[in-house]
């Protein structure tokens, strides 16, 4: 059964981009005869010699004669396995809304790169771009092998300098091929001309990639689009935007709180379902007469999304006309839900070619990223983003103009979350809750094998939730500096969160360098004393390994002196005595890891609770 | 069962199309569909009647009549509205030209095309229509591969392709003033091929005209066109016969038909799939008059 792959490819008339597409739908035979011919009649006038792939990709007037691509543009082709959809933008940084969206709705991000120069800002950029729209897959294509003598030597040069800087980013899954897309080697053949390589084509990688996993098929979410009446019939119609829903189901509807039973799900037409899944839209019929609306969301009693009024979330800012700035009115679309909204602050402003975080900013202009505060006037019914796209994502609009101004990426509920279920026993809850404690020196790799973790665990069907050290001094440890106290501080609370987490029933990951042994054991006691697995995990990379790595330099900084206590450095690391696992280099990369860490949890007896 | 939870390619255009038709009838006031007959807009209203089950479609159906129609297209029109119950209006190209309003081209190449948009926004203002579901899918022609699925039209039906509102996720923004309305593109991911699996797989009807059938036909700029009352043949244009299907439907004065033998959806899925000129390149007179043909048509309101 063919399915759907949704890809986004970012980049300018330079690097080939345009040549790449026009190359897989030429070699995939998706170029029509009368295309081509126009092509070739378009070229012949502009005086180029061979047919320029790339006057196909775009379309409208002003881009021809200006030779840029302006816009989104989207693009069809097709091969037995897979319909591919490409949204095709153009890659300045002038043009960032268009990335962003064209990079909403895709499964995979192709980025590519000159392999005659060093990674440009540009793709940088697009990288954080589709790592900031949670795209699952990025692809990265090493461009123009041709001209670099089909180096081997240069190809894995380049791969490991955006490794290393893709530490920094959340990439789920990176792939890099090394192309000529002028000439179409590796594109949809392997190339002869490069036999080192191993990998497969550009084109079978897109065929073959893994997408059915990367939904939410845990956290069950309907939100209500329309209700469709004729005489006695009353059904709920929408798009599932989470989770599995079957006739029968306990089901619960919010904001009201009322709980029922769906007692039919139809597809379009009335085909009976038996599961409804994203992105199927279907129409519920539920068993009780309850008064539902557009915008209520019907979910599961024991899975609930945040309801609530104040959110934190990531903004791109779409329009030359006005900026973003603090205390402005706007009209929030969350799911099927609209209301207003007003920001309240904003808390820093992205460059997203150094990911430094300008705190002092007081709006965000034309492309400009940012997160913020926003108060909304009825509440929202959410998920964070980066756990369901669906749920977390919202459009803002202008009031006056109607313009969509904004897109948002929901981070979580502003202020802490209320805990509504103190009548719920452990063992009531869906799953068992335990944490996985990566401890190990800065730069060894926890981050990238705590987020591979997570990723598999709620793939695998195991609520999970990661605890990263770096991201929790921004929120619940800002206050805390790299003092020892203040160190062991920093492992209290984060043990604390990620106690509660387990009692909760999930996997709470951990990554933090936890330095100390004592502080550790304190953490692993709290666990044992509330019956709670405590899994620890040694990333035991080299610190000349660590060094080298180096992604937020750090280590240099450390050794020139200009931090101190830098641990490794001048502050000392004390490898745990007893981990359940011990994870070095030589084992493999993140995702193996990761895999690894899985299978020993797998092992583990669970905790009683008697 | 195991269940891998994936839906096939046409399930899941088909899952995006009802949505973006369930989001239209939830948030506008007064939608239309734009019905020719065309396969593009009979597989619209079949979506249509699947969105809103068991409940008909909450909108009526609207035909911007060129006056110069295949027979067969209007008995399927007609048809069509008389077994879905369907609310149908007409909207007449002859009528602007009766009152003045455009003026009839005149010659052997003569096209009514143009003048259908000016009916067409007639028709919009006169019904105040907020919402106007149209047929036509990025895959037929570059200008469109660009286009919104909600697109915005100012109050003078205008489309400023420089200036588009962005389109984020499935979150559509269909906010207007009055006066001022939006098009909007169920159709906008979905591929010819689709399109004919999707007819193969549903077995919906279409006008006969788009299976093999024997017609008199004629050369003309490289293209087969209908000999019908509509046409004035050039000193050198020959009536002969021959078998053809239409790859597309539109006014009978402008579109060409293909040489084909494929009598059954299955037959012409394989047609398509081998075929290797674009249907508007094929059988689209009124697109080839320049490079951006579209684009400027569009900007004017056109569909």
């Amino acid at each position: 059964m063919p399915n759907l792959l949704r890809l986004a490819t970012a980049g300018s008339v330079d690097d080939g981009k345009s040549t790449l597409i026009g190359r897989l739908l030429f070699d995939s035979k998706t170029i029509f005869a009368d295309q081509l011919a126009a092509i070739e009649r378009a070229s012949r006038d502009r005086g180029e010699d061979y047919p320029n792939l790339a006057l196909l990709t775009d379309g409208l007037r002003a881009e021809r004669e200006q030779g840029i691509t302006i816009d989104v543009a989207y693009r069809y082709f097709a091969t037995p396995r897979r319909k591919f959809i490409i949204a095709d933008t153009p890659g300045h940084i002038q043009y960032t809304r268009n990335m962003v969206t064209g990079a909403s709705t895709a499964d995979l991000a192709l980025i590519l790169l000159d392999a005659r120069n060093a990674i440009a800002d540009q793709s940088r950029r697009h990288a954080f771009l589709a790592t900031l729209l949670g795209i699952p897959h990025l692809v990265v294509c090493v461009n123009k092998m041709d001209l670099v003598g089909w180096s081997r030597d240069r190809f894995e040069e380049i791969r490991e300098e955006f490794r290393r800087f893709s530490m920094k980013l959340a990439v789920p899954d990176l792939t890099f091929v090394p192309v000529s897309a002028l000439h179409g080697d590796n594109i949809v053949h392997r190339s002869a001309s490069m036999p080192w390589y191993e990998g497969t084509s550009l084109l079978h990688h897109l065929e073959e990639v893994h997408i059915s996993s990367d939904r939410n098929l845990i956290d069950a979410r309907f939100p209500v689009q329309y209700v469709i009446r004729h005489k006695d019939f009353r059904g709920y119609a929408g798009t599932v935007a989470g989770g599995v829903f079957k006739p029968g189901d306990e089901v619960l509807v919010l904001p009201s709180g009322f709980t029922t039973t769906v007692s039919a799900i139809w597809g379009p037409g009335g085909r009976p379902v038996t599961e409804a899944f994203p992105p199927q839209a279907v129409t519920l019929r539920l068993a009780d007469d309850l008064d539902v609306g557009r915008g209520d969301l019907i979910c599961r009693p024991n899975n609930r999304p945040h309801v609530g009024q104040d959110v934190d979330a990531m903004v791109c800012w779409l329009t030359e006309r006005g900026n973003l700035s603090p205390d402005a009115k706007y009209t929030v679309v969350n799911t099927t839900r609209t209301t207003k909204a007003v920001v309240t602050s904003l808390d820093y402003r992205m460059d997203i070619t150094t990911l430094h975080r300008d705190e002092t900013a007081e709006s965000l202009a034309l492309n400009e990223i940012g997160r913020v505060k926003l108060r909304t006037q009825q509440p929202l019914l959410f998920d964070a983003y980066r756990r369901n796209r669906a749920c977390g994502s919202f459009i803002l609009v202008d009031e006056t103009t109607n313009n969509t101004v904004a897109a948002g990426m929901i981070t979580g509920p502003s202020q802490s979350v209320v805990w509504h279920s103190t009548a719920v026993g452990r063992a009531e809850r869906g799953s068992t809750g335990c944490t996985v404690w990566l401890t190990g020196l800065s730069a060894s790799g926890k981050s990238t094998i705590a987020v591979e973790l997570e990723r598999r665990l709620v793939a695998a069907g195991r609520p999970a939730y990661l605890l990263d050290g770096d991201n929790l001094r921004h929120g619940l440890n800002a206050d805390l500096g790299f003092s020892a106290a203040d160190r062991a501080e920093n492992v209290r609370r984060v043990g604390e969160v990620a106690r509660l987490f387990a009692d909760a029933g999930l996997v709470a990951v951990v990554s933090l360098i936890s330095p100390y042994q004592a502080d550790r054991d304190r953490v692993r006691a709290a666990h044992e004393q509330a019956g709670l697995g405590f899994f620890e995990v040694f990333v035991d990379t080299p610190i000349e390994t660590c060094e080298a790595r180096d992604p937020k330099g750090m280590y240099a900084r450390a050794r020139a002196g200009e931090i101190t206590g830098f641990t490794g450095v001048d502050d000392p690391y004390e490898p745990p005595v007893a981990p359940e696992l011990v994870l070095r280099p030589e084992q493999g990369d993140p995702a193996r890891m990761a895999a690894l860490v899985i299978a020993a949890l797998d092992r583990m007896p669970l905790p009683r609770m008697d | 069962m195991a269940t891998t939870y994936e839906l096939s390619d046409l399930r899941a255009l088909e899952a995006e199309s009802v949505h973006v038709m369930r989001e239209v009838a939830a948030t506008f006031e007064r939608p239309v569909l734009l019905f020719s007959g065309g396969k593009d807009s009979v597989v619209m209203l079949h979506l249509a009647a699947k969105a809103f089950w068991p409940a008909p479609p909450p909108f009526p159906v609207m035909h911007v009549d060129t006056g110069h129609n295949f027979d067969e297209v209007i008995q399927f029109r007609d048809h069509t509205v008389e077994t879905t119950g369907v609310r149908l209006i007409v909207s007449s190209v002859q009528d602007d030209i009766d009152a003045g309003r455009v003026v009839d081209e005149t010659g052997p190449r003569a096209s009514r095309n143009r003048l259908q948009t000016t009916a067409l926004l007639r028709a919009i203002n006169e019904n105040r229509f907020d919402a106007v579901f149209g047929g036509a899918r990025r895959d037929e022609e570059k200008a469109r591969a660009k286009e919104r699925v909600f697109s915005f039209r100012d109050e003078f039906g205008q489309w400023d392709p420089r200036n588009q509102r962005p389109e984020l996720w499935n979150l559509y923004n269909g906010r207007h003033r009055r006066g001022e309305h939006i098009r909007v593109f169920p159709l906008s991911n979905w591929t010819e091929l689709d399109i004919w699996h999707y007819i193969r797989d549903e077995g919906i009807q279409l006008p006969p005209i788009y299976y093999a059938h024997r017609r008199k036909v004629f050369q003309r700029d490289g293209m087969l066109l209908a000999h019908t009352r509509f046409v004035t043949l050039l000193p050198d244009e020959e009536p002969f016969d021959a078998t053809v299907r239409f790859r597309t439907v539109g006014d009978a004065t402008c579109t060409g038909c293909v040489e084909s033998t494929a009598r059954t959806p299955e037959e012409v899925v394989a047609e398509v799939a081998a075929t290797r000129v674009t249907e508007r390149g094929a059988t689209r007179a009124d697109d080839r008059i320049s490079e951006a043909g579209m684009e400027d048509r569009k900007k004017e309101g056109y569909f």
